[in-house]
């Protein structure tokens, strides 16, 4: 214990050190690329809980778009000189802090991606504010990124927890789910997740009849689960705000509890298609969850899909679908502005309306600098119904773009 | 009321896990002298070993439980002769590294395997709940509840009323004074060390059905078994079985009154053990 205390007080002598020797980074010409090269940074989690949702697969998304971009420009690009460069911030914020120092300042990267863990995802985003070069979050869910911590430096290309209980928790409320017992685990990550889930909910005329933090990562959530029939009134539903293996968990337990039986439905915050594999598509067939996007929803995301399982043997989750985007549209903007230094390349970005096989009908929200665009209320599908191996989703319902995300927050403060 | 006692036997039931793992780490530690950190990696490759039957050989839960903890502990033998026999004359501090790095390798083998997400586990043996009279409770959880009360129950028994059991106390509590009385105690280190080894894999073979089998699990369990090794004394059997169920009890009714405090709790109880007790609940100083 004392020993991670006085390594962490270690890392932030360090970080004040170097934020005190950085100044304001190099002043690079106008209508040049610094250093002649380009520099992308994928900053994920390499190993951990998180390595099969964003992990390797998200550094492949950055390098697919990286060729795809050389392909296009050929020797018109601004420069032929672009690197992917990676990093492993094992889930932990003064890991990320370090790294995004270390990529930013060191590796001269000029833009990072990805960085799953809402607390690491924050601690990069005043990294990156403070070394003036951008950051384009796919991974993490809190909603304080385009709020509270919001900065011209920083970007939320994907979803957020405000999306996931817009989706999830008002739908399966007004499908007649009025009491909600929700069980969150107690990091950044969770009490967001349950904030938002508990207004979605009551904004759709629900109650939450009882909320309980759970320790992360935990392998047993029997407490709860034997605690939710007792409850007045008895809840129609079990939120499950978990994510990864600690959702497993709770999965495999709610079967064995038989709450299904007791007419205790269970929702799902945030799922994936490793959780559902892990679970079985048949004990969560029909379950509700929302998403960014998934692999199966038509032509041009399967397009992509298959060119991404080509070279990396599997199917992308919406994150690695989302590093690509966010990375195609910041070359883009470079290659636009004919220039790497952030605030000229931000200048091409916000405001921007755009379509591509991930974002559908997205907006850059200048103000913010959230992307915003069509969500999708999907069920796990009947294994019966699964055209192949990995088949696990199906769509419900498109939620609009104007309706699945939050207004720009006035929390949020660009400077 | 109920709700006590069903929290109670709830935490009794994740106590068993507890038992099970601090048993198996408190008669290593007893006979060797060994702090096994490679325990909660056992753990986790019992659950991955009841995977792998299922889906490579079709074989279901119940040859699991019999083949998994066998073949591990058979590992377990040929790794003390192999490697933690050539280490233990010298300070402790090799083997405990040693095992660190083997619980490393294991964890990072399966990852590169496996990746890190949950392994889908089916042969739950039984579904349903059985009626326990002021509550209902899974019937799958009884029966990992009454495995480990009978497991430690049964090592109990070998202990205190068999020949070997009493060789092996002896040379757990004084082994300089048993091998003075012409027992050799080398003769039992190592198939102790496999019966330590098997009681990891066991807990793991149970947890299959009801718990995420990845990686990290053993990763994250380990620190609180050792934990509850602390409390119940260092290398005292009955300590660490006891402290054990009392962990799995204080955690579970944690979790229903004080969420927040659920799992610093067993920090806390070790600490206020500690200040009282130096050598845990049960265990002996000693006095170099």
């Amino acid at each position: 214990m004392k020993r991670t205390l006085s390594t962490g007080v270690a890392a932030v002598a360090v970080g004040a050190l170097l934020a005190g020797c950085g100044g304001g980074g190099p002043s690079s010409g106008s209508g040049k690329v610094s250093d002649d090269k380009i520099v992308l940074g994928v900053l994920t989690d390499l190993s951990g809980i998180y390595a099969d949702i964003a992990g390797p697969g998200s550094v492949e998304a950055v390098q697919m778009a990286v060729d795809d971009f050389k392909k296009k420009y050929g020797d018109k690009a601004v420069t032929e000189n672009i690197e992917v460069i990676k990093a492993d911030h094992q889930n932990k914020p003064e890991v990320a802090n370090t790294q995004a120092r270390e990529m930013y300042d060191r590796k001269r990267a000029d833009a990072l991606f990805d960085v799953p863990t809402s607390s690491a995802a924050l601690a990069v985003a005043t990294v990156a504010q403070q070394s003036k070069r951008l950051y384009f979050n796919t991974a993490a869910a809190t909603t304080e990124l385009a709020g509270k911590s919001c900065n011209p430096y920083t970007y939320e290309w994907a979803y957020d927890a405000y999306m996931l209980a817009q989706g999830t928790g008002a739908k399966v409320t007004e499908q007649g789910g009025k009491n909600w017992y929700m069980i969150y685990p107690d990091y950044a990550f969770g009490q967001d997740m349950q904030a938002k889930f508990t207004t979605a909910v009551q904004g759709a005329g629900g109650t939450v009849v009882a909320k309980d933090p759970t320790p992360f990562p935990s392998d047993n959530y029997s407490t709860f689960l034997l605690k939710a029939p007792g409850l007045k009134p008895k809840p129609d539903v079990l939120g499950a705000l978990q994510a990864g293996g600690d959702l497993a968990n709770v999965v495999k337990q709610y079967e064995q509890f038989k709450l299904k039986d007791k007419g205790i439905e269970l929702a799902i915050g945030l799922l994936f298609d490793s959780d559902i594999k892990a679970v079985g598509a048949d004990k969560l067939a029909g379950t509700m969850f929302t998403t960014a996007w998934y692999w199966n929803l038509d032509d041009d995301s399967r397009a992509w899909a298959d060119r991404f399982k080509e070279r990396t043997g599997q199917r992308p989750t919406f994150d690695h679908a989302a590093d690509y985007s966010a990375a195609t549209h910041y070359l883009e903007a470079v290659q636009k502005a004919g220039t790497d230094k952030a605030e000229d390349v931000s200048k091409k970005l916000d405001g921007m309306k755009f379509n591509d096989f991930f974002a559908r009908n997205a907006t850059l929200r200048a103000e913010d600098h959230r992307v915003v665009h069509d969500a999708y209320l999907v069920k796990v599908k009947d294994p019966a119904k699964a055209t192949e191996d990995g088949d696990f989703t199906e769509l419900v319902d498109t939620i609009p773009a104007d309706e699945a995300f939050d207004k720009p927050s006035p929390d949020c403060r660009m400077n | 009321m109920t709700s006590f006692l069903q929290q109670t036997f709830n935490g009794l039931v994740s106590g068993g896990f507890y038992a099970l793992l601090a048993l198996g780490l408190a008669v290593i530690f007893g006979m060797l002298r060994v702090v096994n950190f490679a325990h909660g990696a056992v753990y986790m490759l019992g659950a991955f070993g009841a995977v792998v039957l299922a889906d490579s050989a079709g074989l279901g839960f119940w040859w699991a439980l019999l083949l998994v903890p066998l073949a591990l502990a058979v590992a377990g033998t040929l790794l003390e002769r192999l490697l933690i026999r050539r280490l233990a004359a010298l300070d402790p501090l090799y083997n405990f590294l040693l095992t660190f790095g083997i619980a490393l390798v294991c964890q990072d083998l399966l990852r590169m395997k496996y990746g890190s997400h949950s392994q889908p586990y089916e042969d739950a043996p039984f579904t349903g709940s059985v009626d326990l009279g002021l509550f209902d409770f899974p019937r799958y959880q009884v029966f990992v509840l009454a495995v480990s009360v009978a497991v430690c129950l049964a090592v109990w028994l070998v202990l205190t009323r068999t020949r070997v059991g009493t060789i092996v106390r002896a040379a757990t509590e004084r082994p300089e004074l048993t091998r003075a009385f012409g027992i050799d105690t080398g003769r039992w280190v190592t198939p102790v060390f496999g019966f330590g080894v098997g009681l990891a894999a066991l807990a793991g073979v149970l947890a299959a059905p009801m718990r995420a089998v990845n990686s990290s699990m053993g990763g994250d369990l380990i620190i609180t078994v050792f934990a509850v090794v602390v409390i119940g004394g260092l290398g005292s059997v009955f300590g660490s079985v006891l402290a054990g169920f009392v962990i799995g009890m204080l955690q579970a009714l944690g979790n229903l009154y004080v969420p927040v405090l659920s799992q610093t709790s067993v920090f806390l109880l070790m600490a206020v053990v500690l200040l009282i007790r130096p050598a845990g609940l049960f265990g002996k100083e000693e006095h170099a």
